[in-house]
């Protein structure tokens, strides 16, 4: 059950738009720098397939301009 | 899933939120995130917010600790602060994880046949007060010496003060504030009379530049640095960043200006040149306010034991100083700085337009310096020549490191030199720590007697015989700890150390007292600007952990000083801080009564009439100004501010052909100093958990070097194996290595050399000679 941090860019002046595009993925929880075009990330999937799913649907969106990973965490399942 | 698996999942999520903020942190110079403190904080908890300063730097960001059942659970930024406005960097979110850690030290630990054995803390105090007694009736009262803490509230600085100096009678007692900040306070008495920075941090809001001299904010300031981006964003405020290394906020800032190690002073003198030659000099204000002097020169670098200077200032005039100036045209400065012409003269230009608004900032770069006080009078020559100084958005500003650096070391006065008001040579502040403290004035002596370095080559030599260490880690943080550390193993000294976590100088203690972490009892600190922030205690501390003054309080009543310190244990911070503000009274240094600092986020002294002064020495702002004019530098007899003719002078070690390479050492944004409490703290240890040593990619290159490859550094002092770091956080210029020391398993300062500013004392960590090889 993966746990991922990232530091997503939003394409500047952007940060909104990215902040409410991640929130609607559900897996995603956002934490937005205050001021700085940056958002800390933390990904929830149940397996590497979601994540793998969830990360291509982060990285396609309009307004992120990079994506880096920070720290993984792998807990088992219970 | 079960609950506790649920638990340990938002628990891992908490974690993962928290690594990815402090990545950002050491990444985006200044980045701040405002909601992160509510992260983590149950639904349903009812939490009692608390406020008080934050326990690590000097920047002061008032901070409100969540407690709930006795336990301190969360920590945010104060809004009401003025400092931070709510924010806070990411040590100050995560300051409270480290009380929980496992090696806390919890009960006092007694040296017997070389292992430590659990005692009473009635017992250990009782050892260390008749370990004191006995050395001082068979060696005297300087046998014993006392070294405290920029970290020390107010309360307990007084204490140790009122204890070694008004009790005992000896000025054995200095601080680690000596090892940083000793510079800014000679350098604003010989330029102003009068300690700690006229300005105040809402100078940010009205700048138009911000140089920075040797000053890496981004990581050393984080919150003011914001700040500073904040009003760049909003209002096109520029920052310029004079360094010789290239960090998180030399990239952040409009433009970064490298300089040759130690040739700042000259760049400072060639910048005055420019100011004088191109006519920007501000002639109605230096006329009025500003007078000229000289000093000695060729002081030395108080590299051999009992070292001592003294200054012979000598009145001189404009035209001599300007005479003076000829050697530091930009052409000749720019042959040895390294700094263009181009430059020097792009720097005196903002200083010299009129129409410009600038605040200077500086922090350790300047102070760490064997010529610190020097380097600090030229920048207040810059600013008194342009008559920049004491205006919203205009002067001089030396920044703190510690938490409590102004408040505990300079205002109460933790060096040998030091009185709560004044210094021991005078008789007129001998006369009025007598009458406060109810001592006769002959118990005061008159002569300082050891500084932090001195102290420490006293215990080497055997002539200290018992040492009191209090909230500091000598044996990490002090220069050359080569020859410190082996000292202070020697049999000849009894040594205390009172702190929260065991530490290298824990390590070689005879008694080891455990001190309450700072919510864990109630205190005041003063920050950079002036702010003096009283905290209640907010929860217990874990087992017989003690306030460092109660202990200080307990042991001078087993020394049968009881009379002299008659302070209840519930109440004693109040009763010691109303006791210690008779010193301040007036409108120059007066401080605001207890009931409006627990009311308040911080108060900035000189607090006069229900009102602080942010603006010291303008009469629009300070009321202690009475010579009729605009401005009124009171601090010295004749009102003015002196203008100081300070040459370049060299480094005491240079790189040669056997040690080639600068060292440069300081902090990284993750650590609190030695690193005892963030390296206690998982987020910012995962961050950040060992040191290393920054290459120059071609340096590297020339060398061999990979990144991560083991590397000794070794000086003519000592050496130290680290892995290298290229092109990763901060660049060192060409011929230069960087090296944090926070980590006590790298320990640089067995490199580092123990030459100081003869003026302060203030040793230079910034430069000596190293070689490097492979391990
Ligand atoms: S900037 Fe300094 S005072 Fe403010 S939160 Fe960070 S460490 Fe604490």
């Amino acid at each position: 059950m993966p746990i991922k941090s990232y530091l997503a860019l939003s394409i500047s002046g952007r940060k909104e738009e990215l902040m409410t595009a991640l929130r609607n993925l559900h897996q995603c929880e956002v934490v937005p720098a205050k001021n700085q075009d940056v958002l800390a990330l933390v990904t929830d999937t149940p397996n590497e397939k979601e994540d793998d799913i969830l990360k291509e649907k982060i990285e396609a969106l309009d307004s992120l301009k990079l994506l880096s990973l920070v720290s993984g965490f792998d807990t088992p399942h219970n | 899933m079960n609950k506790s698996a649920t638990n340990r999942r938002s628990f891992i999520k908490k974690m993962a939120m928290m690594s990815a903020m402090t990545a950002a942190s050491s990444m985006f110079p200044g980045i701040l995130f405002a909601n992160e403190q509510e992260k983590g904080i149950p639904e349903d908890a009812n939490l009692d917010w608390k406020k008080g300063p934050c326990r690590f730097c000097g920047v002061g960001c008032g901070i409100l600790v969540g407690t709930e059942n006795g336990k301190a659970v969360a920590v945010k930024g104060d809004p009401n602060s003025s400092v931070n406005k709510g924010l806070l960097c990411v040590k100050g979110y995560h300051q409270i994880m480290c009380i929980q850690s496992k090696d806390r030290l919890t009960h006092a630990l007694v040296k017997k046949n070389g292992s430590y054995v659990r005692t009473p803390i009635n017992d250990a105090l009782d050892l260390v007060a008749s370990k004191m007694k006995e050395t001082i009736t068979n060696h005297g009262k300087d046998s014993v010496a006392m070294y405290t803490s920029g970290q020390s509230t107010i309360p307990e600085g007084y204490i140790a003060s009122k204890l070694m100096k008004g009790a005992i009678g000896t000025n054995n007692l200095d601080c680690n504030a000596r090892l940083c900040m000793a510079s800014a306070v000679t350098g604003f008495l010989t330029s102003f009379g009068a300690d700690e920075p006229m300005g105040c941090y809402e100078d940010i809001d009205h700048a138009d530049y911000f140089v920075t001299w040797g000053n890496n904010m981004a990581e050393m300031h984080p919150v003011l640095f914001s700040r500073m981006l904040e009003q760049k964003a909003l209002r096109g405020a520029k920052i310029i960043d004079f360094a010789t290394r290239t960090t998180r906020s030399s990239t952040a800032s409009d433009r970064s200006i490298l300089f040759e190690p130690q040739t700042d002073l000259a760049v400072a003198n060639a910048i005055c040149y420019e100011i004088i030659k191109n006519g920007w000099v501000n002639r109605s204000f230096v006329e009025k306010h500003c007078s000229f002097s000289k000093g000695l020169t060729d002081m030395g670098y108080g590299l051999e034991d009992h070292y001592e200077f003294t200054d012979k200032p000598q009145k001189i005039d404009f035209e001599a100083y300007k005479e003076f100036l000829k050697d530091y045209s930009p052409e000749l400065v720019a042959k040895y700085s390294k700094v263009s012409v181009r430059d020097i003269k792009y720097l005196a230009s903002i200083y010299g337009d009129p129409n410009i608004k600038v605040v200077s900032y500086w922090c350790m770069g300047m102070n760490q310096h064997t010529r610190g006080t020097w380097i600090n009078n030229l920048v207040y020559n810059i600013h008194l020549l342009t008559g920049k100084i004491s205006q919203p958005g205009n002067g001089p500003f030396s920044l703190t490191g510690q938490p409590s650096a102004c408040g505990t070391a300079r205002e109460v006065g933790t060096f040998t030199h030091k009185l709560p008001h004044g210094v021991v040579t005078n008789q007129e502040d001998r006369e009025m720590a007598a009458r406060i403290w109810k001592v006769p004035v002959e118990n005061i002596p008159s002569k300082p007697t050891y500084h932090a370095t001195e102290m420490f080559r006293a215990v080497d030599r055997g002539d200290i015989k018992f040492i009191w260490v209090q909230a500091t880690n000598p044996l990490v943080s002090l220069p050359k700890t080569s020859r410190y550390r082996p000292g202070m193993e020697k049999e000849s000294c009894f040594v205390v150390v009172s702190d929260v976590f065991p530490t290298p100088t824990s390590d070689v203690a005879d008694v080891i007292l455990p001190a309450s972490w700072h919510i864990e009892k109630g205190g005041l600190y003063g920050n950079s600007e002036r702010r003096t922030q009283y905290w209640d205690k907010m929860v217990e501390g874990p087992g017989e952990t003690t306030p460092d003054a109660w202990m200080f309080i307990e042991v001078a009543k087993r020394m049968g000083y009881g009379d002299l310190f008659p302070y209840s244990k519930e109440n004693h911070v109040e009763e010691i801080f109303n006791e210690y503000r008779q010193f301040h009274e007036g409108a120059k240094h007066g401080m605001a009564p207890l009931e409006v600092l627990k009311k308040e986020s911080g108060v900035i002294w000189p607090y006069v009439n229900g009102k602080s002064t942010q603006w010291r020495f303008n009469a629009k702002y300070d009321p202690a100004c009475s010579n009729g004019e605009d401005f009124h530098f009171y601090g010295k007899p004749d009102g003015k501010a002196v203008i100081w003719q300070r040459p370049f002078e060299e480094a005491p070690e240079k790189p040669d052909q056997e040690y080639p390479f600068w060292l440069n050492t300081g902090r990284v944004i993750e650590h609190w100093h030695t690193g005892s409490m963030t390296r206690r703290i998982p987020v910012l240890h995962q961050a950040m958990p060992n040191a290393y040593v920054e290459f120059h990619p071609d340096d590297a290159k020339t060398l061999g070097i990979r990144n991560g490859e083991n590397i000794k550094i070794t000086s003519r002092r000592g050496s130290c194996n680290l892995p290298a770091s290229i092109n990763e956080r901060g660049l060192p210029t060409k011929g230069q290595i960087f090296v944090p020391f926070f980590d006590e398993n790298m320990l640089i300062n067995d490199v580092t050399l123990d030459a100081f500013c003869p003026i302060s004392k203030e040793p230079d960590y910034k430069k000596c000679a190293v070689k490097v090889e492979k391990a």
